[in-house]
């Protein structure tokens, strides 16, 4: 599904990323962690290309990514973000539509029938005429996640999706989340929450440093890490 | 000291340079809100010549006295072109193309001040370019935008009078014609005085209605 060959990236002489490959199958399940400021959120964000990488290759179900078709891959690349960063001057059922209508050229008909659906899915259908900022954070990271699933994504991508919610809000966007991969979604989650990648992910990667330093199944890596650097990380969170 | 009874059938005739000032006013702010727009967005898109011309021609025309620029349009312009410009229009370009040069100050400072993460939904989501500006980070920026354009407006109506020196019949023009046919410069200069002062009034009034209102579809 995904492809990544010896992916390098540098801000300035600040080199983020320094050779990663590794490749996802479709409906796996990813899991990346590991320190912060190891890259995580670079090396997701240079699959999208919201960071343009210094060198190496990434081919998205076969297609390799450029310039030109970024924003034909991008339709298939859900993102969730951190922030939400859901549209504040538009209805939940208003940022739904959004990109389906006006990427896709979907009909307002079926963009609000498939939008509603996702938003019942989510719990929220009773919250499609608010605006983002009457809903708590928990429920902008479902409408978040129900916005990028209502462009039909082949992969979704998750930026640490509850770092920035209230303790007792992460278990609802979790739920969502591992019912989304129950559906067989192709999903790379860079995540802190270890219970959550253990259960539900298929695989690991462990980012230090700017290298994947360990690419293992969730038993193998919180059970039996091969790295020092993984054991000492796992002792400091764990 | 003051004898009104002279000047007071020269009122409507000074009243008369409102609808002149608003012209001038109202046009150039149109011009100065499309140039605006063009020179915000060549100084925030990602070619390069354009951002240069965007950023030298802001700096020219924040750099030089606005009476000069006037003036070059009026009095010197016609030495290039072989005719002659009228007061009207050449004070609706300079005040236009000036303006255009702060109003694209503003509109930089609004889209900037949107939450990045904005945009980098509208990536996300393949929205290209010129919508993710239409629909997503324009509306957002129209809420940092408006009150300083309000202001740019208000300074533009009082700024205006100076059309006086190409003999535009503005406000200010006209209560200078007055003070020199009746030989009394206090009055009229008063009576412009009052007049400028209430319409400032008035539009600071309607800046804040407007604001209100925006505030309250948050
Ligand atoms: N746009 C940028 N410009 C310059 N440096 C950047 C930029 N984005 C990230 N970096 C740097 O790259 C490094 C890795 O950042 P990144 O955000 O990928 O880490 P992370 O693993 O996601 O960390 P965290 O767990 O804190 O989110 C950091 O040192 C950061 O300062
Ligand atoms: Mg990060």
């Amino acid at each position: 599904m995904i492809k990544i060959e010896n992916l390098k990236k540098s801000f300035g002489k600040n080199e983020v990323l320094k050779g990663i490959s590794t490749e996802i199958k479709e409906k796996e399940v990813i899991a990346v962690i590991g320190p912060s400021g190891s890259g995580k959120s670079t090396f997701l964000r240079c699959i999208n290309r919201l960071e343009e990488p210094t060198s190496g290759k990434i081919t998205v179900g076969g297609t390799l990514i450029t310039d030109k078709n970024v924003l034909k891959v991008r339709e298939n690349l859900g993102m969730v973000f951190q922030n939400f960063n859901l549209f504040p001057h538009k209805t939940v059922l208003e940022n739904l539509i959004y990109a389906p209508m006006n990427v896709k050229g979907v009909s307002k008909n079926k963009a609000i029938e498939k939008a509603e659906d996702l938003l019942r899915q989510v719990g929220l259908f009773e919250k499609r005429n608010e605006y983002p900022n009457r809903l708590s954070g928990g429920q902008k990271q479902r409408v978040a996640i129900a916005r990028a699933l209502a462009m039909n994504p082949t992969v979704m991508l998750f930026d640490e999706p509850t770092s920035a919610l209230d303790p007792e809000m992460v278990k609802e966007v979790l739920n969502v989340m591992k019912s989304l991969a129950e559906s067989g979604m192709t999903m790379i989650i860079v995540t802190h929450e270890m219970g959550f990648a253990r259960e539900v992910a298929d695989r690991v990667l462990f980012l230090e440093g700017g290298y994947l330093v360990e690419d293992a199944a969730p038993e193998v890596f919180f059970n039996s890490p091969k790295s020092d650097r993984a054991r000492a990380f796992l002792d400091k969170v764990l | 000291m003051f004898d009104f009874s002279k000047v007071i059938p020269s009122i409507p005739y000074i009243l008369e340079g409102i609808g002149i000032t608003l012209q001038i006013v109202i046009f150039a702010t149109i011009i100065g809100l499309v140039l605006g727009i063009l020179l915000a967005l060549c100084k925030i898109g990602s070619i390069k010549p354009l951002k240069w011309f965007a950023e030298f021609y802001t700096s020219i025309f924040r750099g030089t006295p606005l009476v000069l620029q006037l003036m070059l349009i009026y009095y010197a312009m016609p030495q290039i072109l072989g005719f002659n410009i009228e007061p009207m229009p050449a004070a609706i370009i300079a005040f236009g193309l000036n303006s255009g040069a702060y109003i694209s100050e503003i509109i930089r400072a609004g889209i900037n001040a949107v939450d990045k993460g904005q945009q980098e939904a509208a990536k996300a989501l393949g929205v290209p370019y010129s919508k993710m500006m239409k629909d997503i980070i324009l509306p957002q920026a129209m809420k940092n935008i408006l009150p300083s354009l309000m202001n740019e407006f208000i300074t533009l109506n009082k700024e205006s009078a100076i059309v006086t020196v190409i003999g535009a019949l503005d406000i200010m023009r006209r209560a200078y014609v007055v003070g020199g046919d009746t030989f009394r410069y206090l009055e009229p200069l008063l009576i412009a005085g009052i007049i400028y002062y209430i319409m400032t009034l008035v539009l600071t009034f309607l800046g804040k209605m407007i604001e209100k209102r925006m505030r309250r579809s948050d």
